[in-house]
């Protein structure tokens, strides 16, 4: 028999429990799997790739241990005495990057603006195409680009800094390049031409970064600087440029990145000279992948491992410039849109 | 006659109005007549036709002011230039053209267009300059390759031959060749893509659609790696592979140095490709049942095709010229080897380097030559990415 | 010519222009076209000074082209041609002897969108013009020029403690009234406005229409607007486009407020201002 409750009281139901429930979104057997594989293979390439550097970064302290601080202070690298130091070999690289810089990073933002503010627009495509070009010939090319092509050349251009600016101390030369019967073998391989030599390879790598960028400008600004009777100049001055500012610093640094790096183009132009100068337009210098490259042969176990240590110093300055540049370009205004 | 009277009296009203709005003198149509004009209406069209004017035109003022001073410059210095300064080369002749160029534009401009124009000048000036001194050195880049190297180009041995018994810098042209370094490079190439394909697509997959712990950890490590010097990954594979692990110079151990090189590139630039994938293909997909495999595979994959092979025709194009852990690793041999495991194996970059530095005028035509080949492959592998990127762009 | 426009101790610099008497802008037989496709067809108009002129219609008429060939802003798409003859005080601002930078000076535009310059100041955005077009001022008037021109576009009480922040750092409404002060800075004849309000809320509203009533005496203005009771408040001329399907678009009526709105001649003008359409 059915019970008819008295409305006595109110029966309240008890709230129901508002706690998230668990979910089993329970994958199938073939995506276990599939996330088994990429997973399995993305820690195999961080393993491989994350021991390169470690293994690499190892090797400093056998080396250490063996030349101790005067690694980091000695300039010579003779090692049939085993007298080796990277002194002079760090300053090299830092120069021949630094030039390449000073000349690359002008060149390659007033490259990108030509290309996305000033060049015809039936024209833009073909020389963004140019750009990635450029960036795709092999460095040994350029490299010899350089020792028959821009050598014999850009050794007047040596010869008339030294003559002209050779009170200032970076450009001064051990000879009178005044002379009549100037010494051409004083201002051959120097760190200069290997400098120009690397910006052809940084400046479509930079370049690439700053177009990207300065295509993001909002056109809203660009219309406004013009409405208020601003010349294309002005407009790229007040909107562009502080725009993309993080897109000039981040491409510029992803091509200092490449210069530090360099090994061919600077094989191939310079001739091996031990010691710190800051005389760029003189003849001879080195680099740490220059060492590498020249040295490896007769390298003994030790020296093999100092050459290593060596690797390691340049590996940790190509990845402290990249991870810069990689944070300029997030940081600016233009970041979310570009890729490094 | 009413009518008349009406039209005529509306007619002098609005001409009152008007002459209160209308302060300069306009022409025919005034805005308030009766019936709006009908555009086009062919009995009566007393308006004026409409041809569209030329607008960005260029004023002679423009044009001469630059082919003016560039005459100007070019002609200045050239008198100035030999004969009282004294100095020599071209290299000089034209920066001197091109400061006075800049000197006598601003000049000019400044002679009659205010500060603003007379920058907004010099700075396209400027920029032009730049981006022609740039295109200029890409020009003699490419040019004097193909140029110096065609000598040997254009001896069939040179495709067929290869250099056992030859001696490169004493004999002539016509015999040998670099078969054994087209050889020598299509293998390495080809085993280094073997390699790196499944590892940088298999990581580019992880952590585009995958995801979880670790995401962080693989793409700092694989943006990190594209950062390593390629020297450093032959010296690398040297000391781990070589002296340690005691094997032979081979091909093989090339082209683990160049995949771990190639590896890195290939990840970040599928990475990029594959979140260009939009999410919603993905959303539609799993909505429809699908598992992730299966999006994966049959909507994301498909879908980013052109990009990756873009992303791999790149990245061969970037290994095949890569000479520096060439240098360390492989060896150099003359006589041609298909072997990749045993014995060392000549290829095209370490080829041109081994030539321009030995300083022999047939040695170093012979560089030209295989240094022509490796342009003229990278640029057709390039070419292939255009012609692939274009085929997307007409077919989506 | 000058060869610099040195406008130091210029005391007209910022001041109302009504010394010169205004501007007047007409606009003979303007027909436009993007590539093939023809947008404007023969629009004759003439916007006198010290008075505001609204162009009211339903959207895609081609108001804002309109507008934008006033002020030479329509050349700038690469596909875009004209016709037809635009007098600024007579003179053809199309004619090949006269400067566009010039020209934009005499002419100022603010836009729908806000667009203050995010990497200045606000008190270097409201002379970022005269920077741009090399007009110099010396310090001493600078600070004078920044209060005036904010003054009259009615922010300066809201920014006199600010105005080192950046531009960027206002709200919607603020901004707008910013890019108001920064066009009236370089002392134009005319002010083109281009749906000003319609990305704002009504309160910033209310107070650029302020702005605008109290500008009118000094500055020819234009204004376009899809908004009537805007245009009914602030105008005292206006010009009705109207583009059907397929043609391009055209003045169907013009005359002052309180005829279109109160006793519009053509039918169409009669039934957009009721809001039968638009």
């Amino acid at each position: 028999m059915t019970q008819i409750l008295e409305p006595s009281e109110p029966v309240v139901a008890p709230a129901p429990d508002d706690r998230p429930r668990a979910i089993d979104s329970g994958l199938p057997a073939s995506d276990r799997a599939f996330h088994a594989i990429t997973r399995a293979i993305s820690i195999f390439v961080l393993a491989v790739t994350g021991s390169i550097g470690a293994f690499l970064g190892y090797q400093a302290i056998p080396t250490l241990h063996r030349y101790g601080v005067r690694f980091f202070t000695e300039t010579q690298w003779v090692p049939a005495r085993d007298k080796i130091g990277i002194a002079a070999v760090l300053v090299g690289t830092v120069e021949v990057a630094l030039i390449a810089l000073a000349i690359a990073f002008p060149l390659a933002v007033l490259t990108a603006l030509y290309i996305s503010e000033y060049a015809p627009p039936w024209l833009k495509s073909t020389l963004v195409a140019l750009v990635d070009l450029m960036a795709a010939v092999p460095s040994v090319i350029y490299g010899v680009w350089g020792v028959f092509i821009l050598q014999p050349n850009a050794l007047y251009l040596s010869r008339w800094l030294a003559s002209y600016f050779g009170w200032v101390p970076i450009f001064k030369v051990d000879t009178d390049p005044r002379a009549a019967f100037w010494a051409q073998s004083k201002f051959t391989s120097s760190a200069f031409i290997a400098g120009i030599c690397v910006s052809m390879m940084m400046i479509p790598l930079a370049c690439a970064v700053m177009l990207g960028v300065f295509k993001q400008a909002p056109i809203g600004e660009r219309e406004g600087a013009f409405a208020l009777g601003s010349t294309k100049w002005g407009m790229i001055r007040s909107v562009v440029l502080p725009f993309g500012r993080g897109g000039i610093i981040g491409g510029t640094m992803l091509g200092l990145g490449r210069a530090l790096g360099e090994t061919i183009a600077v094989l191939l132009i310079i001739s091996p000279a031990f010691d710190i100068k800051i005389k760029i337009l003189s003849n001879g210098t080195q680099t740490v992948s220059a060492l590498i490259a020249g040295n490896f042969g007769e390298a003994t176990s030790s020296q093999l491992t100092a050459l290593l240590a060596a690797g390691f110093m340049l590996f940790l300055m190509t990845i402290a410039i990249n991870t810069l540049a990689a944070i300029f370009v997030s940081r600016s205004r233009s970041g979310s849109g570009t890729d490094i | 006659m009413t009518t008349v009277s009406l039209s005529k009296a509306g007619h002098e009203t609005s001409n009152q109005a008007d002459t209160e709005l209308h302060a300069a003198k306009v022409a025919d149509s005034p805005p308030d007549r009766q019936a709006p004009a009908q555009p086009g209406h062919p009995a009566e069209d007393p308006r004026p036709t409409d041809e569209p004017r030329l607008l960005h035109r260029k004023t002679l003022d423009d044009r001469a002011a630059v082919w003016g001073s560039m005459f100007g410059a070019l002609a200045f210095v050239w008198i100035v230039y030999e004969h009282v300064l004294q100095w020599s080369g071209t290299l000089g002749f034209l920066v001197c053209v091109w400061v006075c160029f800049i000197g006598l534009y601003t000049a000019v401009s400044l002679l009659s267009h205010p500060l603003p124009i007379v920058k907004d000048r010099i700075a396209s000036g400027v920029v032009t300059s730049a981006a022609l001194l740039v295109g200029f050195a890409l020009a003699t880049t490419i040019v004097s390759t193909f140029w110096k190297g065609w000598p040997a180009l254009h001896h069939v041995n040179f495709y067929v031959h290869d250099m056992a018994g030859v001696s490169p810098g004493t004999d002539p042209l016509t015999k040998g060749g670099v078969y054994h370094a087209i050889i020598g490079t299509a293998i390495e190439v080809a085993i280094a893509v073997l390699i790196s394909l499944p590892l940088g697509l298999g990581t580019a997959i992880f952590l585009s659609e995958v995801g979880g712990p670790g995401t962080k950890l693989v793409r700092t490590v694989v943006e990190a790696m594209t950062a390593l010097p390629d020297i450093l990954a032959g010296l690398f594979v040297y000391v781990l592979l070589i002296i340690l692990l005691g094997w032979e110079r081979s091909g093989l151990a090339a082209a683990i140095a160049l995949s771990i090189t190639m590896t890195p590139i290939i990840a970040r630039s599928a990475e990029v490709v594959l979140r260009v994938v939009p999410s919603g293909l993905r959303e539609a997909s799993v909505a429809l049942g699908a598992s992730r495999w299966q999006t994966v595979r049959r909507v994301v994959l498909p879908t980013a095709r052109a990009g990756l092979a873009t992303s791999l025709i790149l990245g061969i194009a970037r290994v095949a010229g890569e000479t520096a852990p060439l240098l360390i690793v492989s060896g150099a041999t003359t006589f041609t080897n298909h072997n990749p495991l045993h014995q060392p194996m000549n290829s095209l970059p370490f080829l041109v380097y081994a030539g321009a530095r030995s300083g022999q005028p047939l040695y170093i035509a012979r560089s030209y030559g295989t240094a022509s080949l490796l342009l003229f492959l990278v640029l057709i592998l390039f070419i292939t990415t255009r012609l692939l990127a274009r085929n997307k762009g007409s077919k989506s | 010519m000058a060869t610099l426009d040195v406008v130091a101790g210029d005391p007209a610099v910022g001041m109302s222009p009504s010394a010169h008497g205004g501007s007047s802008l007409a606009a003979q037989n303007v027909s436009a076209w993007f590539g093939s496709n023809k947008v404007l067809d023969r629009v004759s108009l003439t916007m006198p000074p010290r008075i505001v002129t609204a162009l009211i219609g339903p959207s895609g008429c081609g108001k804002s082209t309109f507008l934008r060939i006033l002020n030479r802003m329509h050349e700038s798409i690469p596909s875009a041609k004209l016709a037809g003859e635009v007098l600024l005080d007579g003179q053809d601002i199309y004619s090949p002897g006269q400067r566009l930078t010039s020209t934009r000076k005499r002419i100022g535009m603010v836009f729908q969108k806000p667009n203050p310059f995010p990497a200045m100041s606000i008190a270097d955005n409201v002379t970022a013009g005269l920077k741009l077009t090399g007009m110099r001022v010396s310090r001493a008037h600078k600070a004078d020029l920044i209060e005036r021109c904010l003054s009259r576009a009615g922010l300066w009480t809201e920014v006199k403690d600010r105005l080192h922040q950046p531009g960027s750092a206002l709200s919607g409404g603020q901004q707008q009234r910013l890019c108001i002060a920064r066009s009236l800075a370089v002392n134009p004849d005319v002010l083109l406005m281009d749906e000003p309000c319609s990305a704002l809320d009504p309160t910033s509203t209310y107070r650029i229409e302020q702005t605008i009533t109290e500008l009118a005496p000094d500055v020819t203005i234009v204004i376009v607007t899809h908004n009537m009771q805007q245009a009914a408040r602030v105008s005292q001329q206006c010009a009705f486009f109207l583009a059907s399907q397929g043609t391009p678009g055209a003045i169907v009526e013009a005359g002052s407020t309180e005829q279109i709105f109160g006793n519009p001649k053509d039918t169409r003008t009669e039934d957009y201002v009721s809001g039968r359409f638009g």
